[in-house]
């Protein structure tokens, strides 16, 4: 590869990007980058490579074609987009708030945003249960006003998704508008655009990348979720039973089953991943 | 800065690997005949639902055995045998059912047979104000009634199905749950009117009510506890299996809500 052109299809893009391909401007290869990073990289794909090696190939096709499987497919696709969507209308005004606004007690409130990332998700299930269960701090009122019972429905599945999966969004949403050049706001705004015109028409379009990439981050989250899921959702098949309950499940009869459940996650999520980065996600 | 704070790390991890390094003695002065290091460590795989019972065991089998260590390993007993069969190392393998214990044998993992030592029977837990008015088995096939019951994977849920079906009853439930302490959990929380959880659950909770039922026999639990042909001590290891069969382990049992044989 020349150095003095750069490869007609790359675009420019911000720097923090995962790298699709290895370019080095001068003629000398970066090994001590390069082997740190090789190793990393190894790492992660091993697990992955140990799926592949016991995987019962010649059974693949009629385990995949269970109905359970494709139940909870489609319950684990549908709910995360839902979780996703939820996490984007409340996260990104969340994000906003954070990056700015000045209120007291703004640390706390970003530290408070980070807690369902430290915190193990079964705990939040369990947390969830507590606060939304039909005995709950809020639930009680929900289930004698409304007659809402949350626990063991779709609808929990999506809520303990969008609990871990939101502060993905937030952070990301909020790192792209700190680093946002604050001048087009301000400019829009001498002329004459009020505030809500901006953040429409300015900001939001200049924070997009950071919000699609939040946004699949939370998403790739929330079709990973497990701990949540199952203490607050419960696991019933066709209902609450998402891929990797049904992938813990299996693991209890058969491994290869749950590696073979294990690969339709991977596959599907990986296929949605690769398409989207090639239509929109440019930043990611 | 920058340099200085990778220094430090690199110091802190310098001294976290000596640290590792060192001997180890023995924790308390006692010092047995090989001096610092005389200490045998049993490793026992046991079902979850042994956790109380077996804790209490493994002091007093320490503490009867100067210098030795039993280390537990408490997960469902399939996900235990999963481990076993993919070389976890263990000494004793203890399942809540004879089942799991069975594909461990026939795997050829367990040297000599499965000895049972306790048995365990299934009971409704209830929240303490009983909100559904569950009093027996076929009231969980109420449609009104919220049930959880443990997955059909995990020994719970294969007792579960069992009393259902020698009952001849048809419950569906809100949940199956992965484990019966998560079945357990969620009658305590309220958040069903009833679960089928095992009698040693319902005490050890506290903070359930239990209901007894007939058909809960038909579908009693047997634990077998073996010593497996990878065992590091197996001399330590057939100890244990007959401790855990003696007169004094039976009362820890009984009170535990086990039924010794």
């Amino acid at each position: 590869m020349t150095r003095a052109s750069p490869p007609p299809e790359a675009p420019a893009r911000p720097a923090a990007r995962g790298s699709g391909r290895l370019r080095v401007r001068s003629g000398r290869f970066p090994w001590p980058l390069a082997v740190p990073a090789l190793v990393g990289l190894a790492f992660l794909v091993l697990p992955f490579a140990g799926l592949l090696a016991r995987a019962p190939w010649p059974t693949l096709g009629t385990r995949l074609l269970m109905p359970e499987v494709r139940g909870a497919l489609w319950l684990s696709l549908t709910t995360a987009t839902a979780a996703t969507a939820v996490a984007v209308l409340l996260g990104v005004p969340l994000a906003w708030l954070l990056a700015r606004t000045d209120f007291p007690g703004r640390r706390v409130v970003r530290a408070l945003v980070t807690v369902p990332l430290v915190i193990p998700p079964v705990v939040g299930g369990v947390a969830l249960l507590l606060a939304l269960g039909r005995r709950g701090l809020v639930g009680r009122y929900l289930d004698a006003w409304f007659g809402l019972t949350l626990p063991f429905t779709p609808a929990a599945v999506v809520v303990a998704q969008v609990f871990v999966a939101m502060p993905f969004l937030v952070i990301s949403v909020e790192g792209a508008l700190r680093a946002a050049d604050r001048r087009y706001e301000e400019a829009a705004a001498t002329l004459g655009a009020s505030r809500a015109v901006v953040f429409r028409r300015v900001t939001l379009p200049m924070v997009a990348p950071g919000v699609l990439a939040g946004g699949v981050l939370a998403w790739a989250r929330a079709l990973g979720e497990f701990g949540a899921t199952i203490t607050f959702a419960g696991n019933f098949p066709g209902r609450t039973q998402t891929m990797p309950l049904a992938v813990y499940l299996a693991m209890q009869e058969s491994p290869e089953s749950a590696i073979v459940l294990s690969l339709v996650l991977l596959g599907v999520s990986l296929v949605i991943l690769i398409a989207l980065r090639d239509r929109w996600v440019g930043a990611l | 800065m920058a340099s200085r704070l990778i220094t430090g790390a690199a110091a802190g991890l310098v001294l976290a690997a000596a640290a590792a390094c060192a001997p180890v003695d023995g924790s308390d002065g006692s010092a047995g005949s090989g001096g610092g290091r005389a200490e045998r460590t049993l490793t026992v795989f046991a079902a979850a639902s042994l956790t109380g019972t077996f804790e209490e065991l493994g002091g007093r089998f320490e503490r009867e055995r100067p210098g030795t260590r039993v280390e537990f390993n408490f997960a469902g007993s399939s996900e235990l045998a999963n481990q076993i069969a993919e070389g976890a190392p263990a000494d004793v393998f203890a399942s809540a059912d004879t089942q799991t214990m069975d594909t461990v044998a026939g795997d050829g993992l367990t040297a000599g047979d499965p000895v049972v030592f306790v048995r365990n029977t299934l009971r409704i837990a209830v929240p303490p104000d009983n909100p559904a008015g569950v009093g027996s088995l076929s009231d969980l096939a109420d449609s009104g009634v919220k049930v959880a019951l443990c997955a059909e994977e995990v020994p719970c849920g294969a007792a579960a199905a069992e009393v259902l079906e020698a009952a001849d009853l048809e419950v569906t439930p809100v949940s199956r749950e992965r484990d019966v302490k998560a079945a357990l959990t969620k009658a305590e929380l309220g958040e069903v009117d009833a679960a089928l959880v095992y009698r040693t659950d319902v005490r050890a909770s506290g903070r359930v009510e239990g209901i007894a039922f007939p058909e809960a026999e038909q579908a009693a639990n047997d634990y077998p506890i073996a010593v497996l042909d990878d065992a590091a001590r197996p001399g330590l290891a057939r100890e244990w299996t007959e401790f855990v069969r003696s007169d004094g382990a039976a009362e820890v049992f009984d009170d535990a809500g086990f039924t010794t044989s």
